[in-house]
């Protein structure tokens, strides 16, 4: 469907179907993204960015496709084994532990220990060095995480879940409900994670405008189906509400028959 | 949004004010901040207060016995700190206290088993019990509270059939140095209780276990998905919890020189035990809590108990004050945890 590359894609999904019952959640997905790329997912509420995300993420089966990472064909078991295979879900508020400082969860389960102790300095010192590469700006990582705004949440997820090897993210909604110095900075941090080029990147969103900005390619999932595939310079803000919005029309037309 | 402006605004702002009173709010967050604060701060006050009252309060014999009062309630809040952090609770603790020296009992007298060996198999079978609750709580999924209060009295009904309902001596084998050293000597109990709050403070605060526990019972969902198993941390805590109770019931009849299925136990040590947890600014919602704060929560009703007995108020006032106290210092704790949310970014 798009235009293959020399490259490998980090991820490729063929013919992913997904039935819920009498309900078909997807029909045919046909996606991929490269390394380093950020590939934008937009469409309406109900059309099966979710579902779709989960599957990728391992918490679902598909009924049907394969799946594959860097080129080999895998069988997700897990959200643990989709872990393992570099593909990790940044949930905007499931994420981390409020009640743990900053640099605890940045290193949760993956704890650097001295027996028996904690080796909180090593920890301490990690975590600011690595949010810091990452352009994450905390005054202070020993900080209890239920003091930080969810802008600062999002890109500590986020910094985690690169800091433990991530090769594909995926983004659930990364901006939504939060103001605009926020999904600034969010923004900014997944526009140095494209720079860097070593984690492919998939953000469903909702504002047009912002997914045109940061991301390199965008697809449209309409009715369990990816309709549109361009390149974010190919493409404009018009062209996508164009869509949305004849989606939206087509379907009160096919109604009211 | 406004949100967002004025969280970001605040550091310009305090780099305007003083230093003087950048300093007051440095150590008044301090102070907030520790939540052992406020109970050490109330611990010191009844004692002045008490002091004040009657001088037999500092006595020596006077504080041994407060020591004696203290040591239980610690112990078995240490194990009630930690369920409660990871978002459980246990009422059995208590009852498995009771049970536990008469399984000491029935290893030696009946079996023949030495002091030495029957006191871990004693302090064993309370854990199993602990293993017990733990394993219907995180695999049958029943609330804890359920569970707890079930195995309660199942093993109250088990004590009471086993032992006939009737106090035994303690074994003499148990008699002797074992005696002195587990309960009867005027400072063995709280030297215990001290040693057992400074192991669980380190381990709530400085080790991996610690950090599951907060984890597993402030985010569940978000410990799940990091991959700790929340089960395994749970369940332990379960068996940790038992254990102490069942440590607790052998110091107690060694203290007593008796093993008496209707005291030392039941729901008052629970009861007690939790008071302390919540007193000591453990939150009942999970995913906070201090062990340190607990012993002194501990500390505070033996205080309260020991004070007031001395002084001459009546058991049944002693209640009274002891309810109106845990309630009090709930809802301080409620509005103290709401200020330390809002104060600060």
């Amino acid at each position: 469907m798009t235009t293959p590359g020399l490259t490998t894609p980090a991820l490729r999904v063929a013919g992913i179907a997904k039935r819920f019952g009498a309900l078909t959640a997807l029909r045919e997905i046909n996606l991929e993204v490269g390394k380093g790329e950020v590939l934008g997912l937009i469409g309406d509420n109900g059309a099966g960015k979710s579902t779709l995300i989960k599957i990728i993420c391992g918490y679902h089966r598909p009924d049907a496709g394969q799946i594959f990472v860097n080129g080999d064909e895998v069988v997700l078991r897990s959200v643990d084994h989709a872990r393992s295979l570099g593909i990790d879900t940044v949930y905007q508020d499931l994420a981390l532990v409020n009640e743990l400082s900053v640099y605890h969860n940045m290193f949760l389960n993956r704890e650097l220990v001295r027996w028996p102790l904690l080796s909180n300095r090593t920890m301490r010192r990690r975590a600011e060095e690595h949010l810091k590469d990452m352009g994450v700006d905390l005054p202070d990582v020993t900080v209890e995480v239920a003091k930080l705004s969810g802008g600062q949440r999002q890109a500590i997820a986020v910094a985690r879940s690169v800091y433990s090897d991530a090769k594909v993210l995926l983004l659930d909604e990364p901006l939504a409900a939060m103001g605009a110095k926020e999904g600034t900075m969010i923004l900014d941090l997944i526009r140095d994670l494209k720079e860097r080029g070593e984690v492919s990147v998939i953000i469903i969103a909702h504002n047009y405008a912002q997914v045109l900005d940061v991301c390199d390619r965008v697809n449209l999932l309409q009715h369990g189906e990816i309709t549109f595939d361009k390149r974010s310079r190919d493409t404009s803000l018009e062209e996508l509400t164009e869509l949305v919005v004849a989606e939206y029309r087509g379907g009160r037309r096919r109604r009211h028959k | 949004m406004a949100d967002t402006a004025s969280r970001t605004e605040k550091p310009a702002e305090e780099a305007t004010s003083g230093k003087v009173s950048a300093l007051g709010r440095t150590l008044l967050d301090g102070f907030l901040r520790r939540r052992e604060a406020s109970v050490l701060l109330v611990a010191i006050g009844l004692m002045l207060y008490f002091r004040a009252s009657t001088d037999a309060f500092l006595s020596r014999d006077n504080i041994v016995n407060i020591a004696q009062a203290t040591a239980p309630t610690a112990i078995v809040a240490v194990g009630i700190v930690l369920l409660l952090v990871s978002g459980e609770i246990d009422l059995s603790v208590g009852i498995v206290a009771a049970f536990a020296p008469f399984l000491l009992h029935f290893a030696i007298d009946f079996y023949s088993v030495p002091v030495l060996l029957a006191f871990p198999l004693a302090i064993a079978l309370a854990a199993c019990i602990g293993l017990i609750n733990g394993l219907i709580v995180t695999k049958l999924h029943v609330p804890s509270f359920v569970v707890t209060l079930g195995t309660f009295f199942a093993i109250q009904g088990l004590l009471l059939i086993t032992s006939h309902a009737y106090p035994v001596p303690i074994p003499e084998e148990m008699k002797g140095r074992f005696q002195t050293w587990i309960g009867a000597g005027p400072w063995a109990s709280i030297t215990w209780a001290l040693i057992i709050v400074a192991i669980f403070h380190v381990v709530l605060t400085r080790m991996r276990w610690g950090l599951h526990t907060i984890s597993v019972g402030g985010n569940p969902v978000g410990a799940t998905e990091a991959g700790i198993r929340a089960s395994r941390i749970k369940i332990g805590n379960f068996m940790i919890t038992s254990a102490l109770g069942g440590l607790v019931g052998i110091m107690e009849a060694a203290r007593i020189n008796t093993i008496d299925p209707n005291i030392g136990g039941g729901t008052t040590l629970t009861f007690y035990a939790i008071s302390a947890a919540v007193i000591g600014g453990t939150a009942l919602a999970g995913g906070s809590g201090t062990i340190i704060g607990a012993f002194l929560g501990a500390l505070v009703l033996a205080e309260l108990q020991n004070g007031f007995n001395l002084i001459g108020y009546s058991a049944n006032t002693i209640y009274l004050i002891l309810g109106l106290a845990i309630l009090v210092s709930m809802i301080a704790n409620q509005y103290l945890s709401r200020l330390r949310r809002a104060g600060r970014t």
